[in-house]
């Protein structure tokens, strides 16, 4: 490749000086903008991520004997996974050939592999969903759940490598950190789910995930954008700027929130009287998780109408909010980044003028 | 991967698993001779039977009414005006071959084409292998397997393959696989009238290309140079290099393109090891969690 004379001495260009020289074919793009569907693959990595990270919240919920948890996460993933495949085939320019996924196994390319991960995860998604709300074949339910569990943390990060594997600059350059940001991401809306849909006194992991999650969000989109040199842009402009920034603010409302619940869920549990342990399963990690802990009669009672359970809802709704407009920021960032040749060449531009090490 | 002979282009189809092939076939675009006829896209869309652009609109910032490569267009030639000092080949006795005094106004017109990658970003990423490489060495889709998920046109580096939104599927050059099948010269190639496009094998090209490219130099045009025919290069170089006049993105060319398949490896990785993450924040939760 022919590199630029013009900076004299073979004295490194910055990218602030590349930037100034920038020249393109009429402002034209280089790259072809992604041609999926906002609505459709947006929402197919914000469904994947919810999906995978509930199954792994529902079989922490199996383990340590929170039925409620469980059965709520269970349902989150099958229709997390459900509308999410609903959307991948929606996206396709020829859905009938959907199948066509699955007719060679090609490690080269990230689509196929997650297809092939999908079709392993969603039956096990369903049969756990579903065996849990008949109580039919209670085994094999348990079984789909654990297998489910291993395989929904893939399912939750392998989209970064997804759009990672493409020349789009704000997906590509920030293919080290996007894992990070969409496992994040996916804790936080799993919990944000499981807050939503479980009743106050089996919501204390889904609290804590919720925090864990939230901060991983906002750790790895953080750094990410930092080193995105500025490529960041992206991110920070129009709309995929607003975006992100709707998205670290409700991450972080959402957390806080959640924080707040717990404080008032904590003072309501403890005040009650303690009696006694409540059946636990044998190998069951409750016993290493609960000190304290309530008769199992207790499960039946719908979530306590009571501040906790108020501001669970709130946090839940908003970690839920976030993760969507995380992964619609990613999308639309990807977007504009394609669409301005800048973006393309001056990165490149930038990698040519520093000698190889 | 082990280094290519002396500045050869790697035998792409011994590595895909073509036990007996053809020669490695490519264009060599030489833009100093083209002369903005756009013979090629017109040759190309009748051999190929592509549609229309529709709707056909006047793009008013040059003769380039085409804009860019597509689904239904598979070489796109540039127009480029440039207020630049020309400095055109010396005539044997010293002089000027031309009055290029005035103006210093200077076209600079190029048939853009898909590069067909050795390491070709669009083929790596196709779930479905509907692309996939020829005993030539190019990169061709299959339509009839192609479910139009749309992974390669954002994978190429170049912005060379595009979905087709009536139809659904993706579309780009073949090389006239068909034609080089019988024995012909691709359509774009027979009817270039200046012999700008050359087809041939390419390291027949490419000794074609730096001879070219040397004698230009000694003629005094400074600013020429071959592009994407180094194998070192992101995409281990192209099938269908050029010799440019001027920096690639002034033709719309990305200037270090990348198979971005290459951080594949540290992708999953990362991936890997936000999935661990992911289960280690569940477990911490519930392992912390206190009824």
């Amino acid at each position: 490749m022919t590199t630029r004379g013009r900076a004299g001495g073979g004295a490194t260009l910055t990218a602030d000086s590349i930037a100034e020289e920038f020249t393109s074919y009429y402002d034209r793009p280089i790259l072809k903008p992604p041609v999926w569907r906002e609505l459709h693959i947006g929402g197919y990595l914000y469904l994947g991520g919810l999906a995978g990270a509930s199954s792994a919240l529902a079989a922490g919920g199996e383990l340590t004997g929170r039925p409620s948890l469980a059965r709520a996460t269970k349902l989150a993933a099958l229709a997390g996974i459900t509308l999410s495949l609903a959307a991948l085939v929606a996206d396709l320019g020829r859905p009938a050939r959907f199948v066509n996924m699955l007719r060679v196994v090609k490690p080269s390319s990230p689509m196929n592999m997650g297809s092939w991960l999908l079709a392993a995860y969603a039956p096990l998604a369903g049969v756990s969903a579903l065996t849990d709300l008949t109580g039919r074949f209670p085994l094999v339910g348990r079984a789909a759940g654990y297998g489910a569990a291993v395989l929904g943390p893939a399912v939750s990060t392998y989209t970064a490598v997804l759009i990672g594997d493409t020349a789009v600059p704000a997906w590509h350059q920030g293919h080290r950190e996007m894992p990070f940001l969409f496992a994040g991401s996916a804790m936080a809306t799993a919990a944000g789910a499981a807050l939503i849909a479980t009743p106050a006194a089996e919501n204390a992991p889904a609290r804590r995930a919720a925090v864990l999650g939230a901060a991983l969000e906002l750790a790895a989109g953080r750094l990410m954008r930092r080193r995105l040199g500025m490529v960041a842009e992206a991110y920070e402009r129009g709309r995929p700027g607003t975006l992100t920034r709707a998205g670290e603010l409700l991450s972080l409302a959402g957390a806080l929130t959640a924080l707040a619940a717990g404080r008032v869920s904590v003072g309501r549990v403890s005040g009650g009287s303690p009696t006694g342990r409540g059946r636990v399963r044998a190998g069951s990690l409750a016993s290493l998780a609960s000190p304290t802990s309530r008769p199992r009669a207790s499960h039946a009672i719908p979530g306590h109408p009571g501040r906790g359970r108020a501001l669970a809802v709130v946090s839940g709704a908003a970690l839920m909010a976030a993760s969507v407009c995380v992964r619609f920021g990613v999308f639309s960032a990807g977007v504009a980044s394609s669409q301005d040749p800048r973006y393309t060449v001056v990165p490149q531009r930038a990698r040519l003028s520093t000698p190889p090490s | 991967m082990t280094a290519p002979p002396a500045a050869g282009l790697p035998a792409v189809q011994e590595e895909t698993g073509y036990p007996e092939h053809p020669p490695r076939m490519g264009f060599f675009t030489d833009t100093s001779l083209c002369i903005g006829c756009k013979a090629c896209e017109v040759a190309c869309k009748e051999w190929n039977r592509l549609p229309a652009d529709a709707p056909f609109e006047l793009t008013a910032m040059s003769f380039d009414n085409t804009g860019q490569l597509s689904g239904s267009t598979w070489r796109h030639v540039a127009f480029i005006e440039q207020r630049k000092p020309v400095r055109a080949p010396q005539a044997p006795g010293g002089r000027p071959s031309g009055d290029q005094g005035a103006g210093d106004l200077r076209w600079l017109m190029a048939s853009d084409v898909c590069k067909h990658c050795t390491d070709a970003a669009c083929l790596n990423v196709c779930p479905t292998g509907s692309l996939f490489r020829t005993e030539f060495g190019t990169v061709v889709v299959q339509e009839d397997v192609c479910n139009g998920c749309g992974y390669c046109v954002s994978a190429c580096p170049y912005g060379v393959i595009d979905k087709r939104e009536d139809d659904g599927r993706v579309f780009k050059c073949t090389l006239c696989y068909d034609r080089l099948g019988d024995g012909l010269v691709p359509a774009c190639a027979k009817a270039c009238p200046t012999e700008s496009i050359q087809f041939g094998p390419v390291d027949e090209l490419l000794e074609r290309a730096e001879a070219r490219l040397r004698s230009l130099h000694r003629d005094g045009v400074q600013d020429a140079r071959l592009y994407g025919e180094d194998p070192e290069d992101g995409v281990r170089g192209n099938g269908a290099f050029f010799l440019l006049l001027d920096e690639p993105e002034v033709y719309g060319l990305p200037p270090a393109p990348m198979d971005p398949t290459r951080d594949l490896p540290s992708m999953w990785r990362h991936a890997a090891a936000a999935a661990a993450a992911l289960v280690c924040g569940v477990a911490a939760a519930f392992l912390t969690a206190r009824r």
